[in-house]
């Protein structure tokens, strides 16, 4: 399936995805309590150890943190000009730190294990009328539509260009919607073909 | 035996079944017809996925109306675009999902999904993503998940139209070694003449109804 | 609350995904503006116009959900709970929030289903509540103060627009073509 995830043997890995999410809950919860720059500043080491820990290449680490440089640059500046370096530094290292993390678990958990545990999650939430077999549904429909739907899109901008037309939002979006909205009705009676039933 | 009585059905409008009764007993029944002929509607009738308007449809007795969830056990269905068809994302997922709704235990799902792969040759598929195999591959992943729950009767609405040569022949060759009935709703004259028996219908009408050859050439005829 | 039908079980699979396709196809280049616009919040409002308040917030619920399991699925590739954390979150998070209100408004605008009132209710909807929840989060993460925030957002403001304008005609064409999906 397509996603994020980098294969390695490694403890990081093996961890049980509800265990990551949770420490990950509760890290990014913790940390707005530290603003002692030194602190943060290792407890980043401790997180780049992580990453050695579940064998991600260094180039794995940069391209989460790459994305996310300008903002620390003008975070780290802004703070630092109203509030000194001590609270820039806190503040631009508790970003890095908190999406780094983030960027660990998604790195080394399958999206379709992520998946399963939200799912179970969802379980918990039954009381308040969310029906958890509905949302594993939806959620493989919409895993299942995404490279259907991405051939359409390429399907219709041929033909387009084929007729000469100019490439444009709507050329491309009144077709995929008529065609998918039929495509949906299609792939309902299947569903109830098959025996789903919503009760 | 399938019984359709006094059938009517109108999207709107526009009347696409005008009075249908057939008896369908035989074990290849094919339906042909031009587009807006009313097959289509025809086949959505005959497994409760539409009610008729009016009249009524028995499969072994059982009214679509009244016992739709038994209907639907009896008949299933394998639509012309198994992009429509296929729920989930991988190949195994998939053929599981019928039989997960019928709340059968874990084990004889397991048992049962390994044995139809087995079958259609796509053991070695399981865990792919059904988006990379090929056209053919997918109809019979399609055809796959219908089979495994052992159907009483299956209808198949065009299952060849969107198919190559190759793979005309070879889901040919999978409908031809079914034990289950087939009802076939086709434009594929080659597939049509296999059947025993082949309606042909127009403008919501019954307009003949014979053996292949007969059949055919007052289809061929009409189109004319 | 009415329970979902399996219709609606699909119609929210299928928006979530075009939001998702949306997202990974080039940036669609426009005639007549020199930068070309991503599309994904375009699909946002179209959630929200074409499937209504309730099924369109699901619908975006949904992405949100795969977005967090880290499938790449946002403009740029970008995925994974990183994403929420990092200063455009609130952006991302609101994509929920707008789709809900875009199908609130349509819903509820004078003259609905017409061009107007679901270019409004695109417009209103689809930009407001998304960037009611994406400016506060940026001015809180980013540590920029809230005015900045907003300056620095207004300049998206023109591009949203159009796309609130081609994403309330599509809805139209598929609510005239369609008329079932109206229904809701």
């Amino acid at each position: 399936m397509l996603g994020l995830y980098l294969h390695r043997d490694s403890p990081v890995h093996a961890f049980p995805v509800g265990w990551k999410l949770a420490a990950l809950a509760v890290a990014a919860t913790g940390l707005f309590f530290v603003s002692n720059p030194v602190a943060i500043g290792a407890a980043l080491v401790g997180a780049l150890g992580l990453f050695a820990l579940a064998r991600l290449p260094l180039g794995a680490v940069l391209g989460q943190i790459r994305p996310l440089l300008p903002v620390l640059v003008l975070l780290f500046a802004v703070q630092a000009a109203f509030a000194g370096w001590e609270t820039g530094a806190a503040t631009a290292g508790r970003l890095a730190l908190l999406v780094l993390l983030a960027s660990l678990v998604t790195l080394t958990t399958r999206a379709s294990d992520t998946i399963d545990a939200l799912e179970r999650g969802l379980g918990w939430l039954r009381p308040l009328g969310v029906n958890a077999g509905k949302v594993s549904l939806m959620l493989a429909l919409t895993i299942r539509l995404i490279p259907v739907l991405l051939d359409l899109v390429q399907e219709i901008r041929m033909a387009q260009r084929a007729r000469g037309v100019e490439r444009s939002a709507l050329a491309l979006l009144v077709p995929l919607l008529v065609k998918t909205m039929r495509m949906a009705d299609h792939l309902s009676d299947a569903l109830e073909a098959r025996g789903y039933d919503p009760r | 035996m399938i019984e359709l009585r006094n059938v009517r059905h109108r999207y709107g409008e526009r009347e696409v079944l005008r009075g249908i009764d057939l008896t369908l007993a035989e074990r290849r029944v094919a339906i042909v017809g031009s587009n807006g002929s009313g097959k289509s509607t025809l086949a959505r009738l005959l497994n409760g996925l539409l009610l008729p308007d009016e009249g009524r449809v028995l499969v072994d007795g059982l009214d679509t109306r009244s016992d739709a969830r038994a209907v639907r056990r009896k008949v299933g269905f394998v639509f012309q675009d198994p992009d429509v068809q296929i729920v989930y994302p991988t190949v195994a997922e998939d053929i599981a999902f019928g039989l997960k709704n019928l709340r059968l235990p874990r084990d004889e799902i397991a048992r049962r999904v390994d044995a139809v792969m087995a079958r259609f040759g796509l053991t070695e598929h399981r865990d792919w993503p059904a988006h990379r195999l090929s056209g053919g591959q997918k109809q019979l992943l399609a055809i796959a998940s219908v089979l495994v729950l052992d159907p009483a009767y299956v209808v198949f609405d065009e299952p060849t139209t969107l198919l190559d040569l190759r793979n005309r022949r070879r889901i040919a060759g999978v409908i031809r070694d079914l034990p289950q009935t087939a009802l076939l709703i086709s434009h594929d004259l080659d597939l049509v003449a296999e059947a025993e028996r082949v309606i042909v219908l127009d403008e919501g009408r019954v307009v003949a109804d014979d053996a292949p050859a007969a059949a055919i050439a007052a289809y061929v005829a009409r189109m004319g | 609350m009415k329970p979902l039908t399996t219709r609606d079980l699909v119609h929210c699979a299928l928006f979530a995904a075009i939001v998702a396709v949306l997202g990974l196809v080039p940036p669609i280049p426009l005639g007549f503006l020199p930068v070309p616009i991503t599309a994904q919040l375009m699909g946002v409002m179209l959630a929200g116009a074409v499937l209504g308040a309730r099924l369109g917030g699901l619908s975006l619920l949904l992405f949100l959900l795969l977005v967090a399991a880290g499938l790449p699925l946002l403009s740029g590739g970008r995925g994974g709970f990183g994403v929420f954390l990092g200063p455009t979150g609130g952006f991302a998070i609101g994509f929920a929030l707008a789709a809900f209100t875009v199908g609130w408004l349509a819903e509820r605008l004078p003259r609905r289903g017409s061009l107007p009132s679901l270019f409004v209710a695109c417009a209103l909807g689809g930009i407001g509540a998304d960037y009611a929840l994406g400016i506060p989060w940026l001015s809180m993460v980013s540590g920029l103060p809230l005015e900045k925030a907003a300056l620095g957002s207004l300049t998206f403001i023109p591009g949203d627009l159009i796309k609130a304008g081609v994403a309330a005609f599509a809805a139209a064409t598929v609510k005239r073509a369609y008329p079932l999906a109206a229904a809701h």
